[in-house]
């Protein structure tokens, strides 16, 4: 589904990830951990082109994704930040967000279906602004569904959550993987997390991957 | 007071530069006990502009038998500085002076050349020269406002566009809301000058024409030609400033170059 070939950035006097390869298979959840400052959302940004990669490349499905216009790549390669970032207005609003930028309309019936998806039915007229921190990244991870993507990139979505909301977005995460069979690269740097989540995981440390496998094998080691 | 210790015109000038000078002096010192020091900016703000207002007067007096198209240059001159000024409001940001610069011209330039030709700015260089001036000085003013402004809510929102552009939004709407702020912002001085216009503000154009002999009403009628104007060309150097600047916080790949730490 999604391929890394040697993919690294580096900055003046900083090098951010090098020469990262690794594969993303169909329905799967791989985990990407380390400390902080790894190259963990480094690596995360260059897989739908927020960043240029100054080496290597990423392939979707087979195409060297340089190939496909970046915003079609992103509607393909959704994103879910650590931090919602709704924008003001409605739930319904931001669901819209994506689908109005290619020109389409989401029907009334997708828009509940979605909300279903994350256990927020009915919540389409709400403000934004009243909702709580795990409703609000559930509504982000509805939104990037909206856009009915191939891959999901996941950028330590309940590291600034509650217990309970965690889990609420753990769940929504499981069902996304399993029943839409939508792959997901999981950036967390919580292991217990990946073990529960992720079916492979992929050690970062100083930009460069150090480890990889299944969950059992990497964290393990 | 000064008056009566100076009596030559120059020295009088000097010494009114020199208690004006420090009262601006003592603003700075208060704010430095704040903690925010405009110590350097100011000192080379106020020697640089007392230099260029010196030496444009002196220009001037040498221009003033030239035909009026020498205007022209004059103008263009003061564009062109207009935009490096308002450039450095923009730190950081890839080409600001271009950008300054194009909207200034446009606006301020477009403004002082339609209003020349209709006759409500008059051609003899001692007219022109100082309207102009102040039409590109307010549309530096603008820019410099709108382009900072700009600067910091992308700054500020680099999570909320990164996310419209996640969404497969493009680079320009993504930053759509704080190019229309910036636009909004930038023209609040403009509209309260025009809004206060008589009651809080009265320039020295005015004095200046009433001491020239104008009619009273017609100075206050081209009071508020002036403020009409400068409103017009602030405007439209802001319009086209935030207009431009969008395109140049993105890459061609719709990636966000305006970052911290980046």
């Amino acid at each position: 589904m999604l391929r890394a070939e040697g993919l690294g950035r580096d900055v003046p006097a900083k090098l951010l990830l090098a020469d990262a390869t690794f594969k993303l298979e169909e329905s799967e959840v791989l985990a990407i951990v380390g400390p902080s400052g790894s190259g963990k959302s480094s690596l995360l940004r260059l897989l739908n082109r927020l960043d240029e990669p100054t080496s290597g490349t990423v392939c979707l499905k087979g195409v060297d994704y340089r190939q496909i216009p970046p915003r079609e790549l992103r509607r393909r390669v959704g994103m879910v930040l650590q931090r919602p970032f709704l924008f003001p207005g409605t739930v319904a609003d931001n669901l819209r967000f994506g689908p109005r930028q290619r020109g389409e309309e989401l029907s009334e019936a997708a828009l509940e279906e979605l909300l279903s998806a994350v256990l927020l039915r009915s919540f389409a007229p709400r403000d934004v602004a009243n909702l709580s921190g795990g409703e609000a990244q559930r509504v982000s991870f509805a939104r990037a569904l909206a856009n009915s993507p191939e891959v999901l990139l996941l950028d330590e979505p309940t590291s600034a959550l509650d217990e309970d909301s965690k889990r609420e977005v753990e769940g929504v995460i499981q069902r996304i993987s399993q029943k839409r069979n939508i792959p997901c690269v999981l950036v967390t740097h919580d292991v217990s997390q990946a073990v529960r989540l992720a079916h492979r995981a992929l050690v970062l440390e100083g930009g460069r991957v150090v480890r990889s496998g299944t969950v059992q094998e990497v964290l393990s080691a | 007071m000064l008056k009566t210790l100076f009596h030559g015109q120059l020295q009088l000038g000097l010494a009114q530069a020199l208690v004006a000078a420090l009262a601006a002096l003592a603003v700075v010192i208060a704010a430095g006990r704040r903690g925010i020091h405009l110590e350097k900016e100011l000192a080379i703000a106020m020697a640089r502009g007392l230099v260029q207002i010196v030496a444009v007067g002196s220009i001037l007096l040498l221009l003033l038998k030239g035909p009026s198209w020498t205007s022209a240059f004059l103008l263009i001159a003061m564009i062109v500085a207009a935009g490096a000024t308002s450039a450095k409001r923009a730190k950081g940001m890839p080409g600001a002076f271009r950008v300054s610069t194009w909207a200034i011209a446009c606006g301020a330039g477009s403004i002082i050349a339609l209003m020349t030709l209709l006759g409500v700015i008059d051609t003899p260089i001692t007219a022109l020269v100082p309207v102009g001036s102040m039409l590109i000085a307010n549309a530096m003013n603008t820019n410099g406002l709108a382009l900072n402004r700009f600067r910091s809510d992308v700054l500020a929102h680099v999570g909320e566009i990164e996310t419209a552009l996640s969404l497969g939004a493009d680079g320009k709407t993504s930053v759509a809301p704080y190019t229309q702020v910036s636009f909004e912002a930038s023209l609040i001085p403009a509209i309260d000058s025009l809004r206060s216009l008589g009651i809080v503000w009265i320039s020295g154009l005015m004095a200046g024409m009433l001491l020239s002999g104008a009619r009273p009403v017609y100075a206050a009628i081209y009071q508020f030609v002036l403020l009409a104007m400068i409103f017009a060309s602030s405007g439209l150097t802001s319009l086209v400033s935030t207009l431009m600047i969008r395109s140049q916080v993105m890459s061609a790949a719709h990636q966000l170059l305006l970052r911290t730490g980046r």
